[in-house]
């Protein structure tokens, strides 16, 4: 907390644009990211991590499917489903993208309806979205248990090469895990705002630090970097 | 756009002013307001490119055409999340290279697999003949 104080002093002057700006913002002695607190830089710096890991989970698979001999399953027809007498390709995952992008357009407008401080709108619309984001998990779910009976395993698969399953298992499970943890702090975070924690600056029952309204919009930070994965393995794994 | 984020700053200063024990970090944070229309216009988008992606599946296009749409749609909603819900839009540029720059150098791990992979290929069918 002191070193951000004496900090506060320089940042009054004003500050180049361009270029010049971002040699002058990470000169030493100084904070690099200007007008962004700690929480939200920490923030995207963990989504920058987290997106190393969805890039190699993409990179094997994109290594895997290049290197081996045997046919690759399409997609297209796996995870077609028969609805009215007729195959319907890709339909669950793109509901489920729908209902993905969806709960990323109610996360944005809670971020806004925080800022103008409406406890209710912003709770309800964090609400609405984690109800979004489970029905998300849940149709993952019903898709997981489809392959499983249709014999799709880690090892292999009816329809062609074995790395398909590996591949399908590992990156759609670790995105419906950010989810799930999503949707959890979803909820705990709603639940902060109801009360009108971020109003009185109630101390966190873990960090034991009072929450702003900022936290709602690093909240909406996380969600929306878990639709930005999906647009990835929408295009790479069951597009292409 | 710019505005925005100003008339933000200048709401928090004012709020900061009331709360004496908020942490000095708070001061200069800019707050992050926009019209809700533009949220509806980007949302309305992700739903068109998104139905776009999965009509090239749904009509079947193959070879490059495929692949080239799919990237398009795919970059197209990638930059609208990152741009206008995540707000990095209204960043100062020290923090948009800090945050995009790393993940498209990933891009270079992608052509060195892309050759290892290919050679993985070439030396399995040398070994074990084209098919299984």
């Amino acid at each position: 907390m002191a070193e951000t104080s004496l900090t506060h002093t320089d940042r009054m002057a004003p500050r180049p644009a361009g270029w010049q700006g971002i040699a002058a913002d990470w000169a030493s002695d100084q904070r690099a990211f200007k007008n962004v607190s700690w929480g939200k830089a920490m923030m995207w710096i963990f989504l920058l991590s987290d997106t190393f890991i969805f890039g190699c989970f993409l990179l094997s698979y994109m290594t895997a499917r290049i290197s081996t001999r045997v046919p690759w399953p399409n997609p297209s027809e796996v995870f077609a489903l028969r609805i009215g007498g007729s195959e319907i390709p890709l339909i669950l995952i793109a509901i489920m993208t729908f209902v993905l992008i969806s709960s990323s357009g109610t996360m944005a407008m809670a971020v806004n309806f925080g800022y103008r401080r409406d406890r209710r709108k912003t709770a309800i619309l964090m609400l609405l979205t984690a109800a979004l984001g489970a029905t998300f998990v849940g149709m993952q779910a019903f898709e997981w248990t489809k392959l499983i009976m249709e014999g799709v395993r880690p090892w292999g698969n009816p329809w062609g090469a074995a790395q398909f399953g590996s591949s399908f298992f590992m990156i759609t499970g670790f995105h419906g895990t950010h989810v799930t943890i999503g949707v959890i702090f979803l909820i705990i975070t709603a639940r902060k705002v109801w009360r009108g924690d971020f109003d009185v600056g109630r101390p966190g029952f873990f960090t034991s630090r009072r929450g702003r309204y900022e936290n709602v919009e690093i909240m909406g930070l996380y969600w929306h970097f878990v639709d930005l994965v999906w647009v990835f393995i929408f295009a790479f794994f069951y597009l292409w | 756009m710019a505005e925005a984020t100003a008339n933000g700053l200048g709401q928090h200063a004012l709020h900061t002013a009331h709360a004496h024990d908020a942490a000095p970090v708070a001061v200069a944070d800019a707050h992050q307001e926009h019209p809700i229309k533009l949220y509806l216009v980007v949302w309305a988008w992700l739903f068109i490119l998104s139905t776009c992606s999965y009509l090239v599946d749904y009509f079947g296009l193959h070879g490059y055409l495929r692949w080239s749409l799919i990237l398009i749609f795919m970059m197209l909603k990638a930059g609208l999340i990152v741009a206008v819900f995540m707000h990095m839009a209204w960043e100062r540029l020290a923090m948009m290279y800090a945050i995009i720059l790393p993940p498209i150098l990933v891009l270079v791990f992608v052509t060195m697999m892309v050759f290892e992979a290919d050679y993985t290929l070439l030396t399995r069918i040398a070994f074990f003949g084209p098919g299984p």
